[in-house]
């Protein structure tokens, strides 16, 4: 019985439909399946294969979002669930993500953070215009152990170098670790300003935060 | 002396892309989209002047919403026909539907270095010496600051570049790295001394702006300052959408048309409304994201097709158009360049798209190269000749010469080969030599074009700006 709703938990992954995906997460705690369980047995494979048909071309960025939505969706369900019957769902770091201040580009940053969620990462998204204060604030509320910033223009790239610099006077430059992107920003920027990570894209970004924490 | 500007006029050759139809539906799609979509302009400014005129302005989320009579009367205050002026007059640029002018691209972050083909951070001396190559090229017409002084200090180095553009061209300069209101009025007030004053500026603007919207369907708040502080003093105006589809606008090539339209026409409009018969033109470089990784493409057939849609919008609206073409997304000059730029230029110079963006930028608009400067001036020239089309007159059919040389003669020898023979294209980086000529040297355009920029750079002199305004600019820089 379980055996089938996982399948089509997976699928509703795999067709990108996070309306069913949630509708079956409600179906699982309605039958007493482990909340866990939905999520290992029932939407991971989904995005497992996602991930997989994209590594051959099959798929493409499209399905990875949806898939993730869907997940997000299922998760959004079940975590309740899973709180109540006091587990936790292991996640593989907390990043806090934003775009630096005086820079409203929004769309590359939310693709990177849907890409971090799906790839199993805690993501507090701070969204826009993001003040240094305010990455300095949330890595310390949340205990981050990446913060990511993005920035699209020349004149705000700098502000990436300001975070960096004010999580050092805060204290919390060692204990985390710090990547940045956007169209402008180069690995030799990167190193510059002291970042860890860098990536060109938001498949790459995933890659680079499981590698800086050592973790997948 | 200010060198020769090559554009292309009086086209043999059309192509139609939207019927009258479509663009009505494109037109009237977009118009129910700013009604009940709305567009966002984060700009307390830009609402006031929207509030003013009796749009639906939602302060908290800084979307106006406008009817579409608003939008179609304020467009109607446009010039449909003006002049970019230059530094000198004889290299002015008629904006009058009958010409297509190419700028260098921008703004670039990397250079690869023309001597030792390394590649670096951008600076202000490779602005200084872009321009300088630029100012010499017959091709290019008018500058958009090609890299980014990133050595400068980011509040002011629009300016910067402003300056190192002046000093070294008596082309036509269009800024598109201007993003704030204070920099702006800085700009202004450059731009009046190199005029001859404020009302100088407003008949002969020596200085344009593009400005980037932000889509979907949003403005940018610096841009939409920057913008009413310009068009105040008269200076020549355009948004640029560069709606991608798949992540900023819908996967589908009109529904992409559509966000950019409303975004720019909505922009366009809000001047209008603010400075009405502000010079202001359309802009557009849309594109279709990379399906595997959502990134910027700058080429392939949905860019192509952009190219040649966009100007019949701007027609429509009766509002010159500065089009983004070349700006491959190949890595070095190479294949993927040739291709991406030769389709995306001789489609937006097809329809006679008024200004083209531009020459010299790899990977996306963002590594400057000399080589693929100069390899774009000759795409451009290819183009050039073959909106020419084909005369069909008495002389070009040339039944003289073919009675002349008879069966079995040759036209080598033929006097009117020669009077003719001129308006044959000639190539500078085209490799037409004898197969064993190659073989033994194994060069080929990059290195001719290289060598080329390396030539210019190293012996052209643009007329100097007087060291007196050069002084008066830093001033104003200095203050701002």
């Amino acid at each position: 019985m379980s055996e089938e709703l996982f399948k089509a938990m997976a699928q509703s992954v795999i067709d990108g439909d996070p309306d069913l995906a949630a509708e079956l997460a409600q179906k699982a705690i309605e039958q007493g399946i482990d909340p866990l369980d939905a999520i290992n047995k029932g939407f991971v494979p989904g995005v497992d294969y996602v991930g997989e048909q994209y590594g051959k071309g099959e798929m493409f960025l499209p399905d990875l979002v949806l898939a993730g939505e869907a997940m997000k969706a299922a998760v959004a369900v079940l975590e309740p669930e899973i709180a109540r019957r006091g587990g936790q769902r292991q996640t593989l770091g907390t990043v806090v993500i934003g775009t630096v201040e005086g820079d409203i580009h929004d769309i590359g940053k939310t693709l990177v953070a849907t890409m971090l969620s799906v790839g199993g990462f805690k993501v507090h998204d701070l969204g826009v215009d993001v003040s240094v204060g305010k990455f300095v604030e949330v890595a310390r509320a949340v205990n981050a152990d990446i913060v990511a910033m993005s920035a699209l223009l020349t004149t705000t790239m700098v502000r990436q170098q300001d975070v960096i610099e004010a999580l050092e006077d805060a204290g919390l430059r060692s204990r985390l670790k710090v990547m940045v992107g956007g169209a402008p920003v180069t690995r030799s920027w990167a190193e510059e300003i002291g970042a860890d990570g860098y990536s060109e894209d938001a498949i790459g970004a995933v890659a680079v935060a499981k590698q800086l924490l050592g973790v997948g | 002396m200010a060198r020769p500007i090559k554009s292309i006029s009086d086209p043999r050759l059309r192509l139609d892309i939207l019927t009258p139809e479509d663009v009505r539906r494109i037109h009237e799609a977009t118009l129910e989209v700013i009604e009940t979509v709305g567009v966002r302009f984060p700009s307390p400014k830009a609402l006031e002047v929207w509030e003013a005129h009796g749009a639906q302005v939602d302060r908290d989320r800084m979307v106006v919403r406008a009817p579409g009579h608003l939008i179609e009367d304020a467009l109607k205050k446009a010039p449909p026909v003006y002049t970019l002026a230059a530094r000198d007059p004889s290299q002015d640029l008629p904006l009058d539907g009958n010409h297509v002018y190419v700028g260098t691209d921008g703004c670039g972050v990397q250079v690869i270095d023309l001597y030792t083909g390394e590649r670096r951070r951008s600076a202000l001396k490779d602005v200084a010496e872009i321009v300088r190559v630029a100012d010499y090229l017959e091709e290019v017409a008018f500058i958009w600051i090609p890299v980014s002084a990133q050595d400068c200090p980011p509040e002011t180095r629009g300016l910067y570049e402003l300056k190192a553009a002046w000093e070294n061209t008596t082309k036509h300069i269009q800024t598109e790295s201007i993003y704030s209101e204070r920099e702006a009025r800085a700009s202004v007030e450059m731009a009046a001394l190199i005029a001859g004053g404020r009302e100088e500026l407003r008949k002969r603007p020596v200085l344009s702006y593009a400005l980037c919207t932000a889509p979907p369907l949003g403005q940018d708040p610096g841009t939409l300052e920057a913008a009413l502080v310009a068009a105040e003093a008269g200076i020549p105006v355009g948004f640029m959408t560069m709606t991608s589809c798949g992540t900023t606008a819908p996967a589908t090539l009109a529904g992409n048309l559509v966000v950019g339209n409303a975004e720019v026409i909505s922009a366009l409009a809000m001047i209008q409304l603010a400075y009405p018969g502000a010079p202001v033109f359309y802009a557009a470089a849309q594109t279709a994201m990379d399906l595997r990784t959502g990134g910027y493409t700058g080429g392939g057939p949905e860019d192509f097709l952009f190219g040649a849609a966009s100007n019949i919008l701007a027609d429509f609206y009766n509002v010159p158009l500065s089009m983004g073409s070349f700006a491959t997304g190949a890595k070095e000059p190479n294949w993927q360049a040739g291709i991406d730029n030769s389709f995306s230029t001789f489609m937006a110079c097809v329809v006679m798209s008024d200004m083209l963006l531009g020459v010299g930028l790899l990977h996306g608009s963002r590594i400057w190269s000399y080589e693929q400067m100069l390899m774009d001036c000759e795409i451009y020239d290819i183009v050039y000749h073959m909106m020419k089309g084909i005369v069909v007159d008495d002389e070009h059919l040339a039944l003289e010469a073919i009675r002349a040389v008879g069966p079995g003669g040759n036209f080598l020898t033929h006097k009117p080969t020669k009077r003719h023979m001129r308006e044959l294209w000639v190539p500078k980086f085209m490799d037409r030599r004898p197969y064993e000529e190659w073989e033994a040297k194994r060069d080929g355009a990059r290195d001719w074009a290289r060598a080329m920029a390396q030539r210019i750079l190293e012996t052209h002199q643009p007329d100097p700006l007087d060291p007196k305004l050069s002084e008066e600019l830093a001033k104003i820089i200095a203050k701002a």
